[in-house]
């Protein structure tokens, strides 16, 4: 039986697999794909055999960072991700999950003196089991990793 | 016993046999109770006792204390004033943001960041959240955070840790209740990271929509602190040694609401019956309604006491961000 693949394979780039599905827009965002005009392909809500379902993101011409990689596992962090050349994976990147992350987000908390100074964002990264959380570096306040958004 | 308590008790056990304190808070800032350690804590409360016993009038001799208070206050604000002065210190500042730069479009930042160049030490009160921690990334002197919105204040609790260990004799092994706006108020919040670090159980009494945020009771759970939710006071009264009130905000509620609840948040002399005789009751001001004036009477009220220890905790706090030699020999 012919197996075809749901999200059409690339040359050479990277794919970040096995996100959590719901998550792919956000790394759209954090990786400012958009903005730079690569040529992404995006699978939403695909079915996985180890997640139930899963997001894919395929990035054409671009190899992403270890740096990079890492801030993605603040959304996926059972993600891999794959760089790809002549259609063949040349390097799997093994991600870390940083301990902070910077000038990425924005705070959700309306009354955080980030709101309104021209500051460099700072969140600090804690996990509980399977929990990513952020915890500002100025108000303190903890928000799941739904909660904040990245900046634009 | 509290996590933090038991790993760091034996460092502090060193310092004591040692009858000099190292002045490890020299040059540093005051921005969060998550940033002191227990022996830092405790050079705090030694330095307090010894400016209470001993007044001292040339700690701040020719230093200028920067007084920058961008929302109103009465006590923190004439406290840290009457510190400086007592210490021989001189203040320049203000008492509202209404005759700033800031009204024209200053940023934060840039205020500081000037203000520090004339001034040995900066103590800010802003209404946002994480303001003294910004001030103090900007700041060439160190700063001293009297309140941040609803996030911390440092120095509150500190105080009231200072009033605890002189009206009770010690800190740990007591019963403490939290009583009132456990969400919004700062001065519970910075109380309660403080309380991580001693063996304190805590009796938290408020009702739902104001009951203490998510993440602060997570890390109460995981520092190992015991602690309980209550909906009244009176079922708390008798298990107590410090019944730490705070004020309900009338404007967060319905005014059928607030009745209920002032029904149960509101502390009246008689309830004290069933009290401990060594209960005391306490407050970081100002009160509203939240307890009745009968209470004042009583051999419990200790919230005026509470406040005049603001005086000495901050001397304290000022003295030794500024003078690497105190307290020396305590």
């Amino acid at each position: 039986m012919n197996k075809t693949l749901l999200v059409s394979a690339i040359e050479n780039g990277t794919v970040i697999d096995h996100i959590n599905a719901g998550q792919a827009l956000r790394i759209i965002h954090l990786l400012d794909l958009r903005a730079k005009k690569y040529c992404v392909t995006v699978g939403m809500n695909l079915p996985s055999k180890h997640m139930s379902f899963k997001d894919i993101i395929k990035i054409e011409n671009l190899v992403l960072k270890n740096e990079q990689a890492n801030e993605v596992t603040v959304f996926a962090p059972e993600a891999t991700i794959n760089i790809i050349r002549n259609f063949e994976v040349v390097q799997k990147i093994t991600t870390t999950l940083p301990p902070y992350i910077e000038n990425v987000f924005d705070c959700p908390n309306p009354v955080c003196i980030t709101r309104t100074e021209p500051v460099v964002t700072f969140f600090n990264i804690e996990t509980e089991s399977k929990q990513v959380n952020l915890v500002c570096k100025y108000c303190e306040k903890k928000f799941d990793r739904n909660e904040v958004k990245v900046k634009i | 016993m509290a996590r933090i308590h038991a790993e760091t008790h034996a460092a502090s056990a060193a310092n004591e046999s040692d009858s000099v304190m190292l002045n490890t808070l020299y040059g540093s800032n005051i921005v969060s109770m998550k940033d002191l350690t227990l022996p830092h804590i405790q050079l705090v409360l030694e330095a307090a006792h010894k400016l209470k016993a001993n007044p001292a009038a040339d700690l701040l001799k020719n230093k200028l204390i920067a007084h920058c208070f961008f929302e109103p206050s009465t006590r923190t604000r004439l406290s840290f004033e009457s510190a400086t002065l007592r210490l021989g210190g001189n203040v320049i500042g203000f008492a509202s943001d209404e005759s700033l730069s800031v009204k024209k479009g200053e940023t934060l930042q840039d205020t500081i960041r000037v203000i520090s160049d004339y001034a040995d030490l900066v103590i800010i009160r802003h209404p946002k959240e994480g303001a003294a921690r910004l001030a103090a990334e900007v700041s060439k002197k160190p700063v001293i955070n009297a309140g941040d919105g609803a996030n911390q204040h440092p120095t509150q609790a500190l105080l009231d840790l200072f009033t605890i260990q002189e009206c009770q004799g010690r800190l740990d092994g007591l019963a403490i209740a939290l009583v009132g706006d456990l969400k919004y108020g700062r001065t519970i919040h910075s109380f309660a990271q403080a309380c991580m670090l001693f063996d304190i159980r805590l009796f938290l009494v408020a009702p739902d929509a104001l009951a203490l945020p998510e993440e602060l009771c997570d890390t109460l759970k995981k520092v190992g602190v015991r602690f309980s939710f209550h909906q009244s006071i009176e079922e708390v009264i008798p298990k107590v040694d410090i019944l730490y009130m705070s004020r309900i905000q009338q404007e967060r509620f319905s005014e059928a609401e607030y009745q209920q609840l002032r029904k149960q948040y509101v502390l009246t002399a008689d309830m004290l019956s069933t009290a401990r005789p060594n209960l005391k009751v306490m407050h970081p001001l100002p009160r509203v309604n939240e307890i009745d004036t009968g209470v004042d009477k009583t051999p419990y009220a200790h919230y005026f006491e509470q406040a005049a220890n603001g005086l000495y905790v901050r001397q304290a706090l000022l003295a030794l961000l500024l003078n690497k030699d105190f307290p020396g020999n305590v």
